[in-house]
């Protein structure tokens, strides 16, 4: 099976083709090797840094901006958006600051200092 | 911010920023999508975490600032005159350094017809009042114009629960970068109509729905492709408009393509001791250019400071064939450091050769296997090449079988 896979990891966005044979993934047309990497990941597991906000219940219209410490599966985002839409947090916040724990064997984490 | 940190260094410690915002960091404190910093810094960041580098670097050096602070005019002899809390105060400079940016286009300047009801938001305002005010804008959006940040407020829709029905695009190609597409739209399963625009408005209170159809080559909506979208928002997301009014309150010779000032390689003004960067000097994509270009900025302006400016032999840089614009317009050959080119081609290429001529002297090349006006090229002139230029330079695009 071939695949036309279109690479997210720089700007420069190459074209990229990936043939799956006997389990093992043939890349083409990447110009780095990161691109290689991205599209064998997007094959098996493909995987997104997510980025949102949450609440800060001691501020008014303010929120944090979070992401995920690592990227996490793309089907699951939808399922952590639901954790972080119920999430909240007290300031001042730190950047680096775990805000959702526990999401796909990462952690969603402050973007922002909040005083 | 990274303008002052540079001329701070270069030695001009006499610094002061003023910012109509309560803090610092502008459009990047809406932008918490990740991708900043990549050629930079070298490492993914979202838009606040970008800010918070340089802002750190603005406080290591005890750089002062004044917030909520509008200026209201910058004179050709650099008195700046500001408004805040305090009233109304001018401050002599010796170089002033634009860097406004840019705000977006509405509907009014696109003559979409119908009726006025709630609901219709452009891009970055909807970005700001989800992302900084945390207020959801709709259910169900159609987005017009597939720039990046309509893009991004695509994704970022669909993540917090709406229905994101479609995105139009007038061109027939998108003016986002192409990474945005596949993880802002393929992601999300979000179409994307190219030759397309929406040509009618309708709903009272509430935007009730749109009528989207195809355009022919002159840009016109094609009358039976005419179809209604029911939808409770419309994001326009159709064009950034540098911030200029100062600029040209003061004077300051504008380049009509990218609706900046003309600058040199210092990113100097045609008015002396006064410098554009960012945005506000050309719309950019990669916030990690501004950064570099903003640096310039501040290194000009602090050698401007310390009277160590370029002399006046200086040509001119052209857009020749495929190229919209060049930036800077001007360069002074005795610059003694390489000088990057900063451009943007006119319209999608396949396999292309871009070329820096002076007469019949090749200056700098580059291929490139696409380019797009969605993303902006960079060629740099070797300092040593420079000093032999006499003639004007021209950047011309050449397409490669």
């Amino acid at each position: 099976m071939k695949r036309t896979i279109t690479c997210i990891v720089c700007p420069r966005g190459c074209t990229m083709s990936a043939e799956m044979k006997d389990g093992t993934i043939t890349v083409t047309g990447n110009s780095c090797p990161r691109g290689e990497k991205h599209a064998i990941s997007e094959c098996t597991n493909p995987v997104r840094t997510l980025t949102s906000t949450v609440r800060v219940c001691n501020r008014e219209d303010v929120m944090v901006p979070v992401k995920s410490a690592a990227p996490v599966p793309k089907e699951k985002m939808m399922q952590i958006m639901t954790r972080i839409r119920s999430a909240c947090v007290a300031a001042p916040v730190n950047i680096g600051d775990v805000i959702v724990p526990d999401v796909c064997g990462t952690e969603m984490i402050a973007t922002k200092e909040i005083r | 911010m990274a303008a002052a940190v540079a001329a701070y260094d270069a030695g001009c410690t006499d610094v002061l920023i003023l910012d109509r915002e309560p803090e610092l960091g502008g459009i990047l404190r809406q932008c918490i999508h990740a991708g900043f910093g990549l050629h930079k810094l070298g490492r993914e960041l979202t838009g606040p975490e970008y800010a918070d580098v340089y802002r750190r670097e603005v406080l290591k050096r005890g750089i002062p600032a004044l917030y909520e602070t509008t200026v209201t005019a910058v004179s050709p002899d650099k008195v700046v005159t500001i408004r805040n809390r305090d009233g109304i105060q001018t401050i002599q400079a010796k170089a002033v350094i634009l860097a406004m940016g840019c705000r977006e286009r509405s509907r009014g300047a696109l003559n979409i017809p119908g009726t006025r009801p709630a609901g219709i938001y452009s891009a970055g305002t909807a970005q700001k009042l989800i992302n900084c005010e945390g207020y959801m804008v709709g259910k169900r959006v159609v987005i017009l114009g597939s720039g990046d940040i309509g893009l991004i407020m695509a994704r970022r829709l669909s993540l917090e629960g709406a229905k994101v029905e479609a995105v139009c695009e007038l061109l027939p190609y998108s003016g986002g970068l192409t990474r945005n597409i596949v993880q802002c739209l393929e992601d999300f399963d979000i179409p994307l109509h190219l030759s397309t625009t929406v040509c009618e408005i309708h709903g009272k209170k509430r935007v009730e729905g749109v009528t989207i159809a195809r355009v022919d080559e002159k840009r016109q909506p094609i009358e039976q492709t005419r179809r209604y979208i029911p939808c409770d928002t419309l994001l326009l997301s159709v064009g950034l408009i540098p911030e200029n009014e100062l600029t040209r309150a003061a004077g300051i010779p504008m380049d009509p393509v990218t609706n900046g000032a003309l600058v040199d390689e210092r990113c100097q003004t045609r008015m002396p001791g006064i410098f554009a960067c960012g945005n506000v000097l050309q719309v950019h994509d990669l916030v990690d250019y501004v950064s570099d270009e903003a640096e310039r900025a501040g290194r000009g302006a602090a050698a401007y400071v310390q009277e160590r400016s370029a002399s006046a032999r200086c040509v001119a840089a052209k857009p020749g064939f495929g190229v919209r614009y060049v930036l800077p317009q001007c360069i002074h050959t005795d610059a003694n450091e390489d000088v990057s080119l900063f451009l943007r081609v006119t319209q999608p290429f396949g396999n292309v050769k871009l070329t820096v001529r002076s007469g019949d002297a090749v200056l700098a090349e580059g291929k490139r296997l696409r380019a797009a006006p969605g993303e902006m090229e960079k060629l740099t002139i070797p300092a040593a090449l420079l000093q032999t230029v006499t003639q004007d330079i021209t950047v011309s695009l050449e397409v490669l079988a």
